[in-house]
């Protein structure tokens, strides 16, 4: 059992209801006893550890902290963590394990669609829900797919490719050229 | 004999390396500062005043400190008691950190609460009754210059009125002059709205001091984390060296984070006064409410044109809007810090500036979002008078430019402002943006579009913009030098750490730094880990903004790496028993000039410092060096978008956009696009819908998501990128900044496309953003549509 902050408190108040909720994170069955107002996100955050989801907006804007609730996409910043008893969340942590990359992940990587990685694991959770329900998706369909989600940092474009990058790696298709460079890749001619 | 090291397999100059640091953020595991837990921490929540201008008649504290899990409840007056309540700023001004008498801005930080976690701290907030007596609000310059205006900064003896500063620049009368003997003046009056940088990451901070030890360490949303450390030691009299700020992971910056704000500060002291590790974390409303905003300026620009198409003068009137206190975070000697960097591409013999900066009762802190300070109201201002002019004089836009722009063979070039310009290929440039939009067909196709009722149009914007503060003769902050630095030490197996005193946020220096190393000694990239952001172990820099990572703190890692080759060649003469002279580098290894086979890779040196050093020779493979630019880096760029404009709407959309870039020789390709990019779509941003306003009673319009609207996957339009490379003659490997021209250069393209687009209707200028009204309103009421704040009537 958790509560929120669960170190901090070091004479909690009797008079905090709480509530007892049982939420399957990433495949793991978590119990948890929590005030009923806390946030699915600061629950996730901070009382499973859970940091690769990020808070960016606080008005479900910004999609920093998107995650799958039983597998569509959600800002888990406008949920209360009690809505998500019974049910299944999966997180930026849950889509591979520690040693192994998803397709999603090194699309992102690949064709250099972060740089500050503050938006990536929201962008990329909302990238998963597209592909798991549609494959073969257009540039427009990613772009739609990911109008949730806000990146100040990269314009879009390469998180766009890494998207459809990843697309037709899980289709089992043969890559298509990359954009962003590899160690030996080289540099541009120059004028 | 060995065969030579390709600099490209070894991640050096050029190579399209993959990121480093995107191995723990494609995972989740980065550490931004709100991941940070410490032992025993708290939690503090910022009270802030609803209201734009009013007395403070009270505060009344006593229903927080009754909810359990408060630990503290700070105002004003606490603060004042400790010498505390007001902090000098980066512009010799002060700044209110809680407030005392009045508050002056909405957002403004009235009181905090620290709690056992933050639900409690925002309830103890809500508890907090404050009495406000509301006094008149400010929120346009036309309103604050007016005679009768209440006096926004009536806390500071001599303050009679809400002017900040007066300051010019340039040859008044020799411009006058120029404007005398012109066969054409064109002029133009426009504003540059107030805009947040917003990174998606808001501010916050860690403070942690220890009692037994008396140091205080203080995590923190910085760019600038040596800046910070002085900064602290000098606000709040703790002794530098017992301050460790560090920055960790930075969810985006853009200059936001590079002030020093109340938050931090009373994060500090409630962390000295509790003994306990305290964290602030901003909510987005007060980040874009209160923190670094950027522009808010006015201008009112002159241009003396000959008939043929040269300028033979220029005057820029500016007014800019500082808010409730002058604490613009900018580092030059400049009081308006580089808006006359403006006109520095073309070749103009005379101009004047005279800037006004006035108080309003609007969030303090002017920050250089994206940019050198002021370089992008600059470059705005330039472009849009430039487009103007042309039209004045019936001339072509790409014609206009090319007349005026600085030849191949003019460098140096002393710009009419004063500035030194030194390397570039403006027309060149130019021509490879208009041969990509296909210039001449696209003209045709305007024409054919307007016999059916559509409306095409296309916008160019040249610029040169001086990036890589600074020198140390023109540039400090708060008397610091703006040079950077840069610590290198190989080990004995030939790896090496580089730690430097810029701050990466999403820049990618972890990839960069480590290709910089490989290019001066063949280290391979992957042998190089790359610290920054610990004023403990980092060497003093001033951090990361203005472009000034690579054109700086790049080059002070270019430098130690020389350092590091020279002591390097004493080790392989002594490995090769010949003498230095004997030797010759090439990548990666010393070799003996009449036995080439002979040679000592940089590894074999490495592993001879530490085991094998000969006598008299100090042991170990490491340099630090500092690194004072002898003058900014002058990228230069050529930027054109096409539009369409429904007539119906005054919607538009982006038909194709083409950047040509040249910022020297770029580090990593891959790196450089996606900062081009990047800065192409804050272009846009603020060309089509982010801009922060007010109401006439000083309430924040784009205090949320909601409101400050910023452009997603769907809006965004592609990128078309090409390059031109005129390497810097004076920075150690040719790079010049980039990372926010096309933030700079980018607006104007795509708002002259919109007004070449309705250019007989004989609208000289909408403000930006283009909102889709403000379009129709040009379209159907043929006059010029103005973006500033309303002045209060009654």
């Amino acid at each position: 059992m958790t509560s929120l902050f669960e170190e901090i408190h070091e004479a909690p108040p009797a008079d905090v209801p709480t509530r007892r909720v049982t939420i399957t994170v990433n495949g793991q069955r978590r119990t948890v006893e929590i005030e009923p107002r806390l946030l699915l996100a600061h629950l996730l955050r901070h009382g499973l550890r859970l940091t690769g989801t990020h808070t960016g907006c606080d008005t479900s804007n910004c999609g920093a902290c998107t995650v799958l609730f039983d597998g569509e996409p959600i800002k888990s910043c406008t949920m209360l963590a009690v809505q998500a008893d019974g049910h299944e969340v999966t997180t930026v942590e849950g889509l591979a394990g520690p040693s192994e990359l998803h397709p999603i992940q090194e699309g992102f990587r690949d064709e250099h669609g972060l740089q500050c990685g503050f938006c990536t694991p929201g962008m990329m959770m909302a990238a998963k829900a597209l592909l798991d329900r549609n494959p073969d998706p257009t540039e427009e369909e990613v772009r739609w797919a990911l109008s949730g989600n806000l990146c100040r940092c990269t314009g879009y474009q390469n998180i766009v490719k890494a998207v459809l990058a990843a697309a037709r790696k899980m289709r089992g298709d043969a890559p298509a050229e990359s954009s962003g460079g590899t160690e030996s890749s080289g540099g541009r001619e120059s004028s | 004999m060995t065969q030579a090291l390709d600099e490209l397999k070894i991640g050096g100059l050029g190579a399209s390396r993959k990121r480093v640091e995107d191995n723990r953020f494609i995972r989740g595991k980065g550490t931004y500062i709100d991941d940070i837990v410490l032992p025993g921490m708290l939690h503090m929540e910022i009270l802030r005043s609803p209201v734009a201008h009013a007395r403070i008649r009270s505060i009344d504290t006593s229903k927080a400190w009754e909810i359990p899990g408060v630990r503290l409840v700070l105002t004003g007056e606490m603060l004042a008691s400790r010498n505390l309540a007001w902090m000098p700023t980066l512009s010799y001004d002060t700044q209110a950190v809680l407030a005392t008498d009045k508050v002056r801005f909405q957002g403004q930080e009235v009181a905090a609460v620290i709690a056992d976690d933050p639900y409690i701290a925002k309830d103890a907030c809500e508890a907090i009754v404050v009495d406000y007596e509301p006094l008149p609000v400010i929120v346009n310059p036309t309103q604050a210059l007016a005679e009768d205006a209440p006096v926004i900064r009536d806390d500071k003896e001599n303050q009679h009125d809400n002017v900040v500063f007066e300051w010019q620049v340039g040859d008044k009368e020799a411009t006058d002059r120029a404007f005398e003997q012109a066969d054409v003046i064109s002029t133009l009056d426009l504003h540059y709205p107030r805009s947040h940088p917003s990174p998606i990451e808001c501010c916050g901070s860690i403070a942690d001091f220890n009692r037994a030890t008396q140091k205080l360490t203080v995590y923190l949303t910085t760019q600038a984390p040596h800046i910070i450390r002085a900064a602290v030691a000098l606000v709040a009299e703790l002794p530098e060296h017992m301050i460790r700020i560090i920055a960790p992971d930075i969810g985006g910056g853009f200059g936001n984070k590079v002030p020093v704000y109340p938050g931090y500060v009373v994060s500090i002291l409630a962390s000295i006064l509790l003994e306990r590790p305290v964290k602030w974390i901003e909510d987005k409303t007060g980040n874009l409410i209160s923190t670094g905003f950027g522009r808010d300026i006015y201008l009112h620009g002159e241009m003396a044109l000959r008939k043929d198409g040269k300028i033979l003068a220029v005057r820029m009137h500016t007014t800019s809007d500082h808010g409730a206190f002058y604490s613009d975070a900018q580092p030059s000697k400049f009081r308006i810090g580089l808006l006359h960097s403006a006109f520095s591409c073309y070749d103009i013999p005379v101009a004047y500036l005279h800037n006004r900066g006035v108080y309003t009762n609007k969030a303090p802190g002017g920050v250089a979002y994206r940019c050198s300070f002021r370089v992008t109201e600059a470059m705005y201002f330039q472009e849009r008078m430039m487009h103007a002019a042309a039209n004045d004089l019936g001339m072509d836009q790409a014609e206009f430019r090319r007349i005026n722009l600085v030849r191949d063979d003019d460098f140096p070039h002393r710009t009419a402002f004063g500035f030194l310009t030194d390397s570039g290929q403006y027309v060149k440039c130019l021509d490879k943006a208009l041969e990509a939009i296909g210039y001449e067909d696209f003209l045709k196709q305007k024409e054919e579009a307007k016999k059916q009722g559509r409306l095409l149009g296309i916008g160019i914007s040249t610029m040169t913009e001086p990036l890589g503060a600074g020198n140390s003769r023109e540039f400090d902050i708060l008397g610091i030098k703006m040079f950077d630095s840069a610590e290198l030490r190989v080990h004995i197996t030939g790896r090496a750490l580089l730690r430097t005193g810029a701050k990466t946020q999403g820049q990618g220096h972890e990839t960069t730094w480590a290709q910089i190393v490989a290019h001066e000694l063949g280290i391979p990239a992957e042998d190089v880990v790359v610290e920054e952001g610990d004023t403990d172990t980092a060497p003093f820099g001033m951090g990361t903004y203005a472009s000034r990572s690579t054109p700086v703190a790049g080059a002070a890692v270019a430098m130690a790496a020389r350092k590091v080759r020279a002591k390097a060649r004493k080790l392989a003469a002594h490995l090769l028993e010949v003498s230095e002279e004997d030797l010759e580098w090439e990548l990666g290894r010393f070799y003996v000039r009449s036995a080439p086979e002979r040679g000592v890779s940089i590894q074999e040196a490495a592993a001879a410092a530490y085991s094998n050093m000969p006598d008299g020779l100090e042991p170990g493979l490491e340099a630090v060096a500092y690194y004072d630019p002898p003058n900014m880096t002058w990228p230069f760029a050529a930027y054109v978008v096409t539009v369409e404009v429904d007539p119906k709407t005054g919607v538009w959309d982006v038909l194709r956009v083409v950047a040509v870039d040249d910022c020297g020789v770029r580090i990593n390709p891959m790196i450089v696009e996606g900062q081009i990019m990047g800065g192409l779509t804050e272009a846009f941003a603020k060309a089509s819908m982010q801009y922060i306003t007010f109401d006439a009673e000083g309430n924040c319009i784009g205090s949320n998501y909601m409101d400050y609207l910023l452009p997603t996957a769907w809006e965004t339009p592609g990128f078309e990128l090409h390059e031109v490379v005129t390497p810097s003659p004076h920075h150690p490997f040719g790079a010049k900044g980039v990372g926010e021209c096309a933030t700079v250069g980018g607006p104007a393209a795509f708002v002259n496309a919109v007004l070449d687009a309705i250019k007989d209707t004989g609208v000289r200028n909408i403000d930006m953003p283009l909102l889709p009204h403000r379009v129709y309103e040009a379209l159907t009421e043929r006059h010029d549509v103005s973006g500033a704040p309303p002045v209060r009537m009654d």
